[in-house]
């Protein structure tokens, strides 16, 4: 199934996309504007994050390799990810599920609210 | 055959999830800023679809196609590891802007500096399981 993720990532990009930019919000591209990330919605990651210019930096490498395992740890710790708690977790009305989901917005919010103008904010 | 089903439920996957926009950075960020429905337009319909099909499943007692039941089993509790473990998992999941499949589908777009981030995640469930047993539940 991961493989076939991947094959459908590749699919995706390579044959059902016809280049079109992601129609954010205004407002969304100006608030990624005064953190550094231009171009928002060009691609489907910020190139300030994931090109390899930006990778090969002590900051660069922190930010990838720190955010992938607090991903790990917390989707271990808690009992599930997205999918297993958010969507499928609810689907099968887990109280559980509930209550970590409110955990992935508590951090989300925490994150894009009050450390990303720490991080990113030049 | 047994392992094509999974491919074909990965490559399913891995499509709607580039097409409906859920794997980007940007959309994840919109979410958090509550400037956009897109994602929980995405994630409310995939919640309100598995209810429905959760319950038609527990209702017919429906067969799997190998024909045996399916169960799925309850998650475990704990209000600590759920509310400090999420905690944890949503800093990074807004960090890096994409969950444990998106990060693999990421790939397949051609997003290769991603896998740093299966390499850290990968590190992280491996450290989880060794201080496991210190942490509160």
């Amino acid at each position: 199934m991961v493989l076939g993720a991947v094959i459908g990532g590749f699919i995706a990009v390579t044959f059902l996309s016809d280049g079109s930019v992601i129609d954010l919000n205004a407002k969304t591209v100006s608030d990624l504007n005064e953190l550094g990330f231009k171009n928002a919605g060009a691609t489907l990651l910020p190139p300030e994050i994931y090109n390899w210019t930006s990778v090969w930096s002590l900051k660069g490498l922190l930010i990838l390799i720190g955010a992938g395992f607090i991903v790990g740890f917390g989707t271990r710790y808690a009992g599930g990810c997205t999918s297993g708690h958010a969507i499928t977790g609810l689907s099968n009305l887990q109280w559980p599920s509930f209550i970590a989901t409110i955990g992935f917005f508590i951090g989300g919010l925490l994150m894009i609210h009050v450390l990303f103008p720490l991080i990113f904010a030049s | 055959m047994k392992l094509l089903k999974f491919l074909f439920v990965g490559i399913f996957f891995g499509i709607v999830l580039v097409k409906s926009e859920a794997v980007s950075w940007y959309r994840i960020f919109e979410m958090f800023k509550f400037q956009s429905f897109h994602m929980y337009g995405i994630i409310g319909s995939a919640v309100i679809l598995g209810i429905l099909a959760i319950w038609v499943i527990k209702k017919t007692q429906l067969k799997s196609i190998e024909n045996e039941p399916i169960t799925i089993p309850p998650k475990d509790k704990g209000m600590f590891r759920l509310l400090i473990g999420g905690t944890i998992f949503g800093l990074g999941w807004a960090l890096a802007g994409a969950c444990p499949g998106p990060m693999y589908i990421l790939v397949g777009t051609g997003v290769f500096s991603m896998l740093l981030v299966i390499g850290g995640a990968i590190l992280g469930t491996f450290v989880y399981g060794i201080v496991r047993d210190k942490l509160p539940h």
